[in-house]
Order: C-alpha cells, then structure tokens, then sequence
C-alpha cells in the first residue's frame, strides 16, 4: 500500500467547520440549539402517509434515471405556477437527491479543470469544496459590506477570462437574506454580459416572508443559462427523504442526468411518491409552518437587537445572523463560551466564509418557547 | 371577513391564551396597543368566547368519565331543535352539546365522576325529557387528541444538535 492513500483532493479540503461543534454538543445536557438547519416540523401527516402507502403497496424499486414522470410534472406546475416558467417534464427537469446532489451534479456537468466559480459569501458550506473536488477554482465575494446581498460591481471585479459560473442561493443560509427582483436583475444583467452559468439554490424558497420570492431563472434571458436547484427539504419539512430536483435547459439535464445515472441512479421511489403528494396537496399545511417560522423570526430578530447583538431583519430561510463584533470575542469563541457557560448552541459565522467572522447563525427553526429561552441565555451571557 | 392579521391574532391565542399583547405584537409585527384594541374588540363581539386552560384530569389523578350520548329528538313547533337543547346544555353534568345531521340529532358529552354517575343521568334527566325519543350512549374510553392537541408526551427532537 502506498504511504498516502487518501488523494491530495480531498486532503486538501479542510473539513465543515460545524463537525468540531457538533461533537462538543453531544456531551452536553439540556442545551438548547439554535444550531439546526432543517425544520424543526416532522413531515406533514399526510406526506408521510404517502411513503408509508407506497411501501405497502409495493413500491420498491428503482424508478427512471430522470425520475417519475408524475412528480416531473408536477414540479412543472409548480414552476410555471409559481415564477411562470416553462420547463419539460421530458427532459428539462431531473429528480436529485437533494438539492445536495444537484449542486454536485450541475458543478460536474459544467465545470473544466481551472474553470473559475464565483461564490458570494456567507454561503452554505458545500459550494466551495463541492467546486474544489470537481477540478474547479471558487472565487469567493464576500458580501459583509452590501448587507449580505451580492452586488453587479462584485461580481465585475471577480470576473477573469476563467469564470465559468456563479452561484446564487437566496433565501440565503446562513444570512436569511432574500433579493428582489430589481436587485436580482442588476446582476441578471452582468451575468449576461459576461456569458456566465447560474446555479441557483431555490432551496428556501418556499420560506419568503416578504413579498414573493423571484427564481432567478424566471428573468429576462437567465432561463437558459440558469441551472435551477430546489427541493422539499425545507418546505415541506422533509430534509431526511433526500429529495429535491434541478431544472435547466435540455443539454444540462441530458449531462447531469449523465453522471446522475452512473452515481446516484435514481432518487428513492418512496421519497418520490411522497414528494408528489407534497407538490399536489402539501402547499397549505408548508404555508401554516412558514406562518409559524414568520412569527419566530419576528421575536428571535427583536430579542437579539434588544440584546445589543444588531441583526438586520432577515427575509426568509430560518436564520438570523447577528453581528457579536460589540462583544468582541471572535465568532468561534462566542459560539463556543456561549455553549459552556450558558447551554446555548449557535454556529459560528466563519464557517460559512471568512467575511461571516464577527457573526453567529441562529436557527429559529425551534419552537417559541426555545427560543424565548434561549434569548434569555444570550441575554445573560452577553450581560 | 377577518384582516389575515386578525385571523393571525386569533390563531396564535387558540393555542396559547397565555400569549401576552407585547409579544402578540412581536409575533405578527403589529403594534402592541393594536393587539389590545383588536383583543378588545373580538372580546366585545363574542368572537373570543373564554380563555380556559385545558387539563388533563386523569393525569392529575382524578375519576371524570366522559360519554357522548346520541339523543333523538321531536323538535318544537316553532323553536325547533333549540328549545329544546336549551334544556339539555343547562345541566351541569352536559360538557358539550352539539346539533348533528344524520341519524340523531343532537349529541351531547356527558361529563361525570363514574359510568354510574353518567348513566343516571342519562336515564334520569335526560331520556326524561320531553320530546327526547331516545339515547344511545358511548362512554369515551381513551382521549388521544383534544381541541387539536395530541395528549401523548411530544417526541423528542430527532434531528442532529447543529446541522449546515
């Protein structure tokens, strides 16, 4: 065997930096954790019902690489309802496992050796690595200055004759910050400018508080260049079904669906089944948990101003994002004193991206109660 | 027709009547001197009936029986139904009365502190009445949800402490 088996790749990725903090937690009783990023909702009843009846009745075998028909469909509806767009449940849509699979899917597909990816930042901790393992560069944009929105000028200045694509993920985690359209559409138009790819994670879409959410696909001239990334995870509370897909214009599908039906095959068929009865009768009981989330974002948002830790209220997701730069610890030693003394668990800022060092990420996807509480804690520690 | 901010209102104090104007206000994003008018106003109207506590008396040790007794009945010329559970909803034992469609008319919850307790009830006060034809009645053996919330202890949380 050779000295070093692991390739220098993947050795050269350090690991999330939220694995470190999870382990602590575990040894830990009665803490509270705004540290989670899924729901904390089980899967609406009837969604689960759907699973549990496709089992029964039989359904446990592969389905098409591209996945059901039906469920392409509807997410067809769905899009067209919802943004107006029009893709082909033929051959424009593709069932992943998760936006998770989508996005290494759409990197895979697209991405030469060297080719350049611009990833504003604080993002969710898997567009660089995710980049890095498929040969590509990612250029970071950090976003601290613009009140966590990617502006045109960033994205001017990061662009070289290198630049591939860009990803774009609003709702964002870890910021809960949302764009509009007229903001979305200055960057729309440098985009264009520059013939870049856009990987859009939609995956909070669902959660938007104000106003509707824009897909980005749905501007003037981004449809084909767009590779849309959603699921079902965050709406429909069902993060544990892995199950999401990914609509972009037929040569994309066809490459994604390329290397999804060597690695991945197929989405599960219970998952997809179940996703069906979400897109077709789950948009009312999704909405009574965003009214929910709506609430708690209201009372974490004021808790932590009153607090004295500044947070711009966010549009959507289930994130708060505070800035701890007015204690002046770092955002790992908040995070981690925090934990100790008062039973608070929170995610340090700085492992979405470097500009996130002087913030915490706060899920208020916890019930009220908890929250309250552990506003109280913060409250406390801070004092 | 209720403002989505009103119905919002009602929808956070049906789950919790505890829920004070301050952070009423908080949770909808409305001022607080708004929630206590608008409060005022669905108290005035009716539209808030009572703040009750719901308590699980068996947990807490108590005999209470429940049963839900199917009553057919004539209704009254000229009043109808109503006069006649009028008579039915004022005893004290009746928990809930409500008027049905279908085979029986009204059904009536039955609260007591013995299956013997609630059977004389029936049997005496009840099936007694005046244009009462007939009760059939079902003693509740278990209660699992009430009022929307489910009695069985809440599962713990199953997710991971901190995810990306």
């Amino acid at each position: 065997m050779k000295d070093v088996v692991i390739s220098d790749k993947v050795m050269n990725i350090p690991p999330s930096g939220i694995r470190k903090f999870f382990d602590l937690i575990l040894s830990m009783e009665g803490v509270i954790s705004l540290g989670v990023g899924e729901p904390d909702f089980a899967t609406p009843w009837h969604i689960r019902d759907v699973g549990i009846y496709s089992l029964e009745q039989g359904y446990t075998s592969y389905t098409s690489n591209a996945g059901l028909i039906e469920l392409r469909e509807s997410i067809g509806e769905r899009l067209s309802k919802d943004y107006g767009l029009t893709y082909s449940a033929q051959d424009e849509i593709l069932i992943t496992v998760g936006v998770s699979e989508g996005l290494d899917l759409a990197l895979r597909a697209i991405i030469n050796p060297g080719d350049e990816v611009i990833i504003p930042e604080p993002c969710y901790v898997s567009y660089k690595p995710c980049t890095i393992l498929v040969g590509g560069v990612p250029i970071p944009i950090a976003t601290d200055k613009t009140k966590f929105k990617v502006c045109s000028e960033q994205i001017k200045k990061a662009i070289t004759d290198k630049t591939k694509a860009i990803v774009i993920s609003y709702p964002s985690n870890p910021t809960g910050i949302t764009m509009n359209q007229e903001e979305l559409l200055e960057i729309a138009e440098v985009i264009k400018k520059h013939n870049l790819i856009v990987i859009s994670d939609e995956i909070y879409s669902l959660l938007t508080y104000e106003g509707k959410h824009t897909s980005f696909a749905s501007l003037p001239g981004m449809r084909d260049r767009t590779i849309l990334l959603d699921g079902f995870s965050k709406g429909y509370a069902m993060t544990g079904w892995r199950i999401g897909y990914a609509a972009a214009n037929k040569e994309i599908i066809a490459a994604m669906t390329k290397i999804h039906q060597y690695t991945m095959l197929c989405a599960s068929i219970m998952s997809q089944k179940a996703a069906i009865e979400a897109l077709q009768n789950g948009r009312i009981y999704a909405q009574e948990m965003i009214n929910e989330y709506n609430q708690r974002r209201r009372v974490i948002v004021k808790g932590l101003n009153e607090i004295g830790l500044k947070c711009d209220m966010p549009g959507g997701a289930f994130y708060a994002f505070p800035s701890i730069k007015a204690t002046g610890l770092s955002s790992e030693k908040f995070a981690e004193r925090l934990l100790f003394e008062e039973k608070v668990a929170v995610v340090p800022g700085n492992v979405f991206g470097n500009c996130g060092e002087g913030y915490i990420r706060c899920s208020y996807a916890t019930s009220l109660e908890k929250i309250e509480e552990a506003l109280e804690r913060i409250r406390n520690f801070v004092r | 027709m209720l403002e989505p901010k009103e119905r919002e209102i009602l929808k956070i104090l049906e789950r919790d009547a505890k829920a004070t104007p301050d952070k009423i206000a908080t949770m909808v994003g409305i001022p607080e001197a708004e929630v206590v008018s608008k409060i005022k106003e669905f108290k005035d109207k009716g539209i808030i009936i009572q703040y009750k506590t719901l308590i699980d008396w068996e947990k807490a040790g108590e005999e209470v029986v429940y049963a839900f007794i199917d009553v057919k009945v004539t209704p009254e010329r000229d009043v109808g139904f109503d006069a006649v559970a009028k008579r039915i909803y004022n005893f004290r034992e009746v928990h809930s009365l409500y008027l049905l469609s279908g085979t029986y008319d009204l059904s009536v919850v039955v609260e007591g502190k013995s299956m013997k307790e609630v059977a004389y009830f029936v049997a005496e006060k009840l099936a007694t009445l005046d244009h009462v034809q007939g009760t059939v009645s079902h003693f509740v053996l278990k209660k699992y949800k009430v009022d929307g919330e489910i009695l069985e202890p809440a599962q713990e949380d199953k997710r991971l402490a901190v995810t990306p």
